[in-house]
């Protein structure tokens, strides 16, 4: 009995240092994925990656992990986000804030539903905030910029969600899972 | 660890996502009220960013260099024989260049022109794409021991073939260079032999489109494009592209730089190039900006 309990108390601190760095792993890979997509590849769209991407995390992990993507760390990719990509300053921030807080308030729907549904949802939402982040830059550069890269987006995020969402629910099982810490 | 009541740590997390975005908002409305603080943060992110890329994309860079010797390997008698061709036409070229260059020099002397100084440039390596969805720029690394960065403010990015753009940001080691196919891009360029007057507007697609050409003198498909000293924001003479017209039968500018692949870019300060009223705060007109820099 006493052996069992100095054998806990050892093993505690590592067990710790797995939770934390499992309770990081979602944060961790969508900063490093924004990182990732400012490489210059020379992909044609590349630029349109990178809010799809963000959305696309901050969707799966607020509707699987809610507790592993906490408000102040999406506001903080947010402002990652309009710092690499030159939108105005805080706009994504705000927009997947209230993207995260439309997935809250749906969760219980979705979770247990289909993943077609789970598809469409994020369609829909990506569609709306990308529609609202050129909303803004329009609205802060007084000038009507060009619609083809919203439908362009619109359709990125609608292709890339299954491919993603493949690879975070193995993430969700695997590395991020603090459970199995 | 503070351990706090179940209701009072329920209420924290509900309280949480709307704090957060009231902070975004407060953010958006800093950044509103004061547009170098965005821009600020943007030059330190790149500080810190350039030389992570630039770790990375070394190896990237190697790697695509060692598949293409490999791939060369395959194609080596034709690419020589395609080369020898080249090597062929451009020597007639280069007699053409040689017994022009010449000329220009004979000309020159007997109008006692006076050349221009050549201006100093440093040589950066190109990091990052790190465009928006609205916007188009690349971060480029300075390297330590040519000068300080701040000086580039303002100064015109050239890679080998043509102008790519113009640094907007600087930070202590890294500065962005807003390309001329961003929206906000503004060039004034003489087209042709003649020169004729043309503003070179940036649309985010490939290629800008040419806005204020005289319609009695519409530029001819195939015309070179030249910066113009127009407004002084440019020096005279730089190549920027090629005129085409589009399906729409719209005159557009078909850039000579490879926007799309910027490996280096060289950047050439102009110091005494810039009017006042240009809103990149320089040396001379520090205080003129700085009363008029709300007009941007």
């Amino acid at each position: 009995m006493a052996r069992g309990s100095t054998l806990r108390r050892s093993t505690r601190p590592w067990r710790q240092v797995d939770a934390v760095s499992r309770w990081l792993f979602p944060f961790a890979t969508l900063v490093f994925g924004l990182f990732v997509i400012g490489m210059p590849f020379g992909i044609p769209g590349q630029a349109a990656l990178r809010p799809v991407y963000a959305m696309a995390c901050v969707y799966f992990w607020s509707l699987y992990r809610p507790g592993s993507l906490p408000a102040p760390l999406v506001a903080l990719c947010g402002l990652l986000l309009d710092l690499l990509g030159l939108s105005p300053f805080g706009v994504w921030a705000v927009l997947l804030l209230l993207l995260q807080w439309v997935t809250l308030l749906l969760r219980r729907k979705l979770v247990p539903g289909r993943f077609l549904l789970v598809w469409a949802v994020f369609t829909a939402m990506a569609a709306v905030s990308v529609t609202l982040a050129w909303a803004a830059a329009c609205a802060f550069d007084e000038t009507w910029l060009p619609t083809t890269p919203l439908g362009f987006e619109w359709l990125l995020s609608a292709g890339i969600y299954p491919a993603l969402a493949a690879l975070l629910i193995k993430a969700h099982r695997g590395p991020a899972a603090v459970e199995l810490a | 660890m503070i351990r706090l009541s179940v209701p009072l740590r329920q209420a924290l997390s509900r309280l949480t996502l709307p704090v957060m975005l009231v902070f975004s908002l407060g953010c958006v409305l800093i950044g509103r009220a004061d547009q170098n603080f965005s821009s600020h943060l943007s030059a330190a992110l790149d500080d810190i960013l350039a030389p992570a890329y630039m770790l990375v994309s070394g190896p990237i860079q190697a790697a695509e260099h060692g598949t293409g010797e490999i791939g060369h390997l395959f194609s080596l008698s034709e690419e020589n024989d395609q080369l020898r061709e080249q090597n062929a036409e451009l020597l007639q070229w280069q007699e053409v260049a040689m017994a022009l260059a010449a000329q220009n020099d004979a000309l020159k002397a007997s109008l006692h022109f006076m050349p221009s100084p050549t201006p100093e440039f440093s040589t950066g390596e190109v990091v990052a794409d790190l465009g928006g969805v609205y916007a188009r720029s690349v971060l480029v690394l300075i390297p330590p021991g040519s000068g300080n960065p701040q000086n580039l403010m303002g100064a015109v990015a050239l890679d080998g073939r043509g102008l790519a753009g113009r640094v907007v940001d600087t930070g202590s080691r890294s500065v962005r260079v807003l390309l001329i196919t961003d929206i906000n891009s503004r060039v004034p360029v003489a087209i042709g032999t003649s020169g004729a007057p043309a503003l070179m507007a940036g649309t985010n697609g490939p290629d800008p489109s040419l806005l204020y050409w005289s319609p009695g003198q519409p530029p001819a498909e195939g015309a070179m494009v030249l910066t113009s000293a127009e407004g002084g924001a440019f020096p005279p003479g730089l190549p920027v592209g090629i005129i085409h017209y589009d399906q729409n039968n719209q005159p557009v500018v078909l850039p000579l730089a490879d926007l799309d692949g910027l490996r280096l870019l060289r950047l050439f300060s102009y110091p005494d190039r810039l009017p006042a009223l240009t809103p990149i705060p320089h040396a001379g007109a520090a205080a003129a900006a700085k009363t008029n820099h709300r007009k941007h």
